[in-house]
């Protein structure tokens, strides 16, 4: 962090106030001048939740994707695939059972066992023809489609919300004071904050893995010469598929998000796979943290785009990725 | 770029090379399918009806015309852009805006003659931004930054209302009157697009042997090196993006005339990989690929339905037949159906074909 700071002093202070005036606007109670520029900032502030919560859906998907394509190359564009199936699964799991943690852990194992599938049945026969491999995810991901097309229907699944997790919340942010001097507190869903907690946990469990234990040593070597690990004797094999298990179940329990968040149907597939090209574009192709900090990015600019300028907020999103790709083609946190 | 590498080391060597055997491919006696497929186009209103006529034909066409614009860039240039469809798609909108059409609060309407070339104008602008972006990154970046491009795209005619009409699309646009003929009638319109495509493909057969395009093969084959003999390595990649673009805007205008309207349906994401699906099943290593693998798309989502309905299963599964059909095209032949038909040829005439040198024909 000094570093940056130290390489990019202009960049380092931009940034800061950026984030400092972001901060301002959550917390400070507006100025009525700004009030009617702007809009009323309870409307802000779920923009800012929806925006931050959103990211942590993203970054759910996102990560399995950009772990797979770190370490083995391999642009899975049946991603958005795996998401849908996951969602899928967690949705009839959860109505047979109602269970809605089983919901979770259920499409967890299914997905990843389709993933572990695809690398064994699929990917491992053409290792290191990346675009080959790329093309078959193409064809498989229409595969996929049609089928849950044929098995679902075109209806939209929602998942139920269970029901220590329905209801509004009262967090301690001002949104407006009354005229007798009385606060109001922002209303934000429950069921999304715990979400948006759990992916964060799912992010610190995962870069702790990368970063602590033997096995993320390895993955972490893979990304970066996958040849010399082969040689030095660690079956490299054995971490593709535990690494497209792991990625392929994210995906799944992303699904299982996106059902309760919003809505399964025909054609999310595409939405999220859209979501985790662009998050890993910005972010840094085969970085955690650049998923994490792209899934944010877009998130919020995607929300924020769709509350101000709704019938150009995709604008505001393909310009961050245009921006990121003009000044930093590699992406934001990655390291080559 | 494995599979068109694959697909050119079957071929023998570098595009170069069987570029340099090029001036039979001319002749009568050299070609004779290639002579009769050609007289069998020009007649073909003779022989076909109506539906044929445009609905087989005159659709295959025009998509092998986007095709050959993605088939140019993936074949020539390394560069695999899933965003083809996409600058159709903007050239067909944007005829649309400029044109004369249904909608006429956004419709501008100015006369063919001029809001065509503006259309292509904009949609070559279009494609050169887009590939200015890809080349910033390398190899398998590009599908990644192609298809955020597409899909972008695609979500934004869904949600501008001021421009795109969202997701109604703009229904209704007008097509030409020149001299007296109203170049929508189907023959009329299919010699029109007949006339366009042999355009588009010899102008890729021309340049893959001008300057230009063997200075993008070099490029594919080995930009360093390309960079060290003092070639603009980014700049012959823009360019390539920017003709790619002028073809497959030529191929959008064709579409939005054929369908006389245009909705973010159109610029979808499947549409997309649709495109790709063609060249890659035509053949990506060859112009006429991107034809014939058009030709059986097209006939494939025609009939699809009745074929599959006959024997017993649900019609509605033709994206399933279409997915694995490309599925297997690409595990088995790297180039497409040309490479499965040059492959059981050579085997057919095995050992005795050794006389003839170096490349083929572009049949």
């Amino acid at each position: 962090m000094s570093r940056f700071i130290e390489r990019h002093p202009i960049w380092s202070l931009v940034i800061l106030l950026a984030v400092a005036c972001l901060a301002w606007l959550i917390i400070a109670v507006w100025p009525p001048g700004l009030e009617e520029a702007v809009g009323r900032k309870k409307v802000f502030l779920s923009a800012v939740f929806n925006g931050i919560t959103l990211g942590g859906l993203y970054f759910l998907v996102a990560s399995g994707f950009t772990l797979i394509f770190g370490l083995m190359r391999n642009v899975n564009l049946a991603h958005g695939s795996l998401y849908l199936f996951g969602g899928y699964v967690g949705y009839g799991i959860s109505t047979a059972t109602g269970s809605w943690i089983l919901a979770f852990i259920a499409a967890f194992i299914v997905v990843a066992v389709v993933g572990v599938l695809l690398q064994l049945l699929v990917f491992r026969r053409m290792e290191g023809q990346d675009l080959r491999q790329t093309m078959v995810t193409i064809g498989l991901s229409i595969v996929f489609a049609d089928l849950m097309l044929w098995a679902f229907g075109g209806d939209f699944y929602q998942i139920q919300t269970p029901a220590w997790l329905v209801g509004p919340v009262q967090l301690p942010l001002m949104t407006a004071m009354k005229s007798s001097g009385e606060a109001v507190f922002l209303q934000y869903p429950l069921v999304r904050l715990v979400i948006f907690c759990g992916s964060v946990v799912i992010g610190v469990l995962m870069w702790l893995a990368l970063n602590r234990t033997r096995v993320g040593m390895i993955v972490r070597a893979g990304v970066d010469d996958r040849e010399i690990l082969a040689a030095t004797g660690v079956q490299i094999q054995l971490v593709f598929v535990l690494v497209f298990a792991l990625g392929a179940g994210l995906a799944g329990i992303a699904g299982v998000v996106g059902g309760t968040f919003q809505s399964i149907s025909p054609g999310e597939d595409t939405r999220f796979l859209l979501a985790s090209l662009v998050v890993v574009i910005v972010g840094g192709m085969g970085s955690i943290p650049g998923a994490a900090l792209g899934a944010v990015i877009i998130g919020l600019a995607e929300q924020l785009g769709s509350v101000y300028i709704p019938t150009y907020a995709i604008v505001v999103t393909f310009l961050i990725m245009v921006l990121v790709l003009a000044l930093r083609p590699q992406g934001l946190l990655a390291r080559r | 770029m494995s599979l068109i590498q694959e697909a050119r080391t079957r071929e023998g060597g570098l595009a170069a090379r069987g570029a340099v055997s090029q001036p039979a491919a001319w002749s009568v006696t050299e070609h004779p399918w290639a002579w009769a497929l050609a007289a069998l186009l020009l007649i073909m209103p003779l022989i076909a009806n109506g539906f044929f006529l445009i609905e087989i034909f005159g659709t295959t066409l025009i998509l092998g015309t986007i095709a050959l614009s993605l088939m140019f860039l993936a074949g020539y240039g390394g560069m695999v852009s899933l965003m083809q469809l996409t600058i159709a798609g903007f050239a067909g909108y944007m005829v649309a805006v400029f044109g004369v059409s249904g909608n006429a609060n956004i419709s501008l309407g100015w006369p063919w003659w001029l809001a065509t070339p503006t259309a292509l104008v904009l949609a070559m602008l279009f494609g050169t931004l887009g590939g200015a972006l890809a080349v910033r990154t390398e190899g398998i970046y590009t599908i990644m930054i192609t298809l955020a491009i597409g899909a972008a795209f695609y979500y934004f005619t869904n949600q501008n209302w001021a421009i795109f009409n969202g997701h109604t699309g703009i229904n209704t646009i007008a097509t030409p009157h020149v001299l007296g003929i109203n170049w929508r009638t189907d023959i009329a319109f299919y010699y029109l697009i007949l006339a366009v495509a042999a355009l588009c493909y010899f102008a890729v057969l021309y340049l893959s042997r001008a300057p230009f395009g063997l200075a993008l093969q070099g490029v594919r084959d080995n930009p360093r090196r390309m960079a060290a003999l003092g070639f603009n390595v980014n700049a012959n990649r823009i360019a390539a993006y920017a003709f790619a673009a002028l073809i497959a805007g030529l191929g959008g205008v064709l579409q939005v005339w054929n369908y006389r309207q245009i909705s973010p349906g159109s610029v979808a994401v499947e549409r997309c990989i649709d495109i790709l699906i063609v060249a890659v099943v035509g053949g990506i290593t060859r112009p006429v690929g991107a034809y014939i693998g058009a030709f059986i798309f097209v006939i494939l989502r025609t009939f699809a339905l009745d074929f599959l309905v006959k024997v017993g299963l649900d019609g509605n599964r033709f994206r399933l037949l279409i997915g694995l059909g490309f599925l297997v095209i690409v595990l088995f032949s790297s180039d497409g159906v040309i490479g499965l038909y040059e492959r059981w040829r050579k085997r057919g005439q095995a050992g005795g074909a050794r006389s003839r040198p170096g490349g083929h024909g572009h049949g």
